[in-house]
């Protein structure tokens, strides 16, 4: 449904992204993950019509975006990273604006602005005003917008950014709600995102592809160890020994600064190996104190830095390292 | 089809924000309030008939007032939307940028043409009084509307440079008041340099059509102005292809 090959995206001296190639099948719910500003959304600006490479192509729907960019277009619903919508129009009217814009016909207009308003739930709101709109009804609408016209492909760049988490737990459930019969890409740099939502992921750093995989696949690459940040009331020492003893457990490192004279220190265990309740019956068993107890996920920081490690070309371009990310 | 419906949402929104109204309000009151002062001076000093000369006085009173309002009409066309991102997904619709171009100009000029109309009712009055021969008249509306159709273009144009409104329409006064100001002072450029300058005076070439004078040579000089900066403003829309969006 959507096939990149090549393609090169530059502004001036700067290269947004670089010979990026991948293809997604048709019903497929495929994410862009990458730091901010590794070209995510300037390879969805590409897909989406917005303006088109510099080099290399790309096709939506079998249409080429340069060579026949309207009917690329008329098969993509786009949702921009900046929310965007007429805040003096109503929902309704700014639905079936848009359906007339992307080609819908007169007598179809109502029902297709009606299609999209159910879909993300707006019918309450129809009449409503979108600049008296709250952020998350105003994200709904944008994807009321992606929607109107019924593409084939929705590309939604950080469909769930600025939002609380409530909000977000919506979102998703709208998004996984899209898939059906739509192909869709979505960009994130929020992991669980991506491991909620998506059947496979695209990571992108500074333009380039870094990886293609699932997320099931990418987690047992990237989680080596598993992670644990545990707080004790004792001495350092003393814990440090306990919890090495435990088996499953990596290494223990404990945390420079104590609170109140309690410990805390990272523990390290083996692959797919959960030794919290371990961990915790050794620190009662002992009659210390335990003030705290989790399991700390790796953030998209870590995970960039294991892949660009494993990749040696990479590494090598990245000599300056990754402090930006 | 696409610039139509670009041109309607256009005038929705104009005509749903009390800005379009102020902005016809105080265009109408001084237009009519110049037509009246210059009656009444014409009438003071010449013994002759009232219409001689004074749709010369009326249409260069009427050209200030229109270089003060439109650039207030065309200053929000592409840098609201920019403001807002509206014009991000306007690029995801199956529609041409020169579409996009024709349908906000489009509305602008609908614009100003209704803002126009009213002022044909003191003509019309006057004409119940004391009928008068129209050529002169229409020629004078004519090279209003040229002239307020190309101040649109470059208003256009300058919009699609911005997101914000103001230096939107800043810009547009410094660009049409030097090309008013192009011929002021005669004195200060040479007398080749003069006669390219008055060939490219808006103004000056506005002149002849308050006399009741269309020459076609002046039609052409506004229908190049016009379609010189729809030219710019297409190209505006087209460098985000090597820009990027913000």
């Amino acid at each position: 449904m959507i096939s990149v090959s090549g393609v090169t995206k530059r502004f001036g001296s700067f290269t947004a992204v670089s010979d990026i190639s991948f293809e997604v099948a048709s019903g497929e719910i495929v994410g862009l993950l990458g730091p901010n500003g590794a070209g995510k959304s300037t390879t969805m600006r590409i897909l989406a019509g917005v303006f088109p490479p510099s080099a290399g192509s790309a096709h939506i729907a079998g249409f080429d975006v340069v060579k026949e960019p309207l009917r690329a277009r008329a098969a993509v619903g786009y949702f921009p990273e900046r929310v965007a919508a007429y805040l003096d129009m109503s929902v309704e009217s700014y639905l079936r604006y848009v359906g007339r814009m992307k080609g819908v016909a007169r007598p179809e207009l109502a029902e297709a602005a009606r299609n999209a308003m159910t879909a993300c739930g707006l019918e309450p709101v129809a009449k409503r005003i979108i600049g008296s709109l709250s952020k998350g009804f105003r994200q709904r609408v944008g994807i009321a917008q992606a929607l109107t016209g019924e593409p084939k492909v929705l590309i939604l760049d950080e469909p769930t950014a600025g939002l609380d988490p409530e909000q977000v737990a919506e979102m998703r459930e709208l998004i996984r709600s899209l898939k059906q019969d739509r192909t869709v890409v979505l960009s994130t740099h929020i992991l669980p995102e991506v491991e909620n939502t998506c059947d496979r992921v695209i990571i992108i750093h500074r333009g380039r592809i870094v990886a293609v995989d699932t997320p099931a696949n990418l987690n047992r690459t990237i989680q080596a160890a598993g992670r644990v940040v545990i707080e004790v009331n004792a001495a350092v020492s003393e814990v440090a020994e306990k919890l090495g003893e435990i088996s499953g457990v990596v290494s223990v490192s404990p945390h420079p600064r104590a609170v109140d004279g309690a410990a805390s220190f990272t523990v390290l265990t083996e692959r797919d190996r959960d030794v919290r309740e371990e961990i915790a019956r050794a620190v009662t068993d002992s009659g210390w104190g335990l003030r705290e107890l989790r399991s700390v996920a790796y953030s998209l920081e870590e995970i960039f830095l294991t892949l660009v490690n494993e990749d040696g070309e990479i590494q090598r371009n990245d000599d300056a390292g990754v402090d930006d990310l | 089809m696409r610039a139509w419906t670009i041109c309607r949402r256009e005038l929705q929104a104009t005509f749903s924000s009390v800005v379009a109204y102020i902005l016809l309000a105080v265009f109408l009151l001084l237009a009519g309030y110049f037509f009246y002062s210059d009656l009444v001076f014409i009438l003071l000093v010449s013994s002759f008939t009232p219409v001689a000369g004074l749709w010369q006085w009326v249409f260069l009173d009427m050209r200030l007032v229109t270089l003060l309002i439109l650039p207030l009409v065309t200053m929000r066309l592409f840098a609201e939307e920019k403001k807002l991102g509206t014009m991000e997904l306007m690029w995801t619709y199956p529609v041409r940028d020169l579409e996009i171009v024709a349908g906000k100009f489009a509305a602008a000029v609908i614009f100003f043409l209704i803002m126009l109309v009213p002022t044909a009712i003191p003509c019309a009055l006057l004409y119940s009084f004391q009928p008068f021969d129209l050529q002169p008249l229409l020629a004078a509306y004519l090279g209003l509307i040229l002239l307020g159709i190309g101040f649109i273009s470059c208003g256009l144009f300058v919009s699609s440079t911005t997101e914000n409104q103001v230096v939107s329409a800043m810009v547009t006064y410094g660009i049409l008041v030097f090309f008013w100001f192009l011929t002021w002072n005669e004195e200060a450029a040479n007398q080749a340099a003069l006669r390219v300058l008055l060939g490219m005076s808006l103004f000056d070439r506005f002149y002849n059509f308050t006399r009741g004078v269309i020459d076609t040579r002046d039609v052409v000089f506004f229908t190049l102005f016009i379609s010189f900066f729809l030219f710019l403003t297409w190209q505006s829309l087209a460098s985000r292809k090597w820009r990027g969006v913000p």
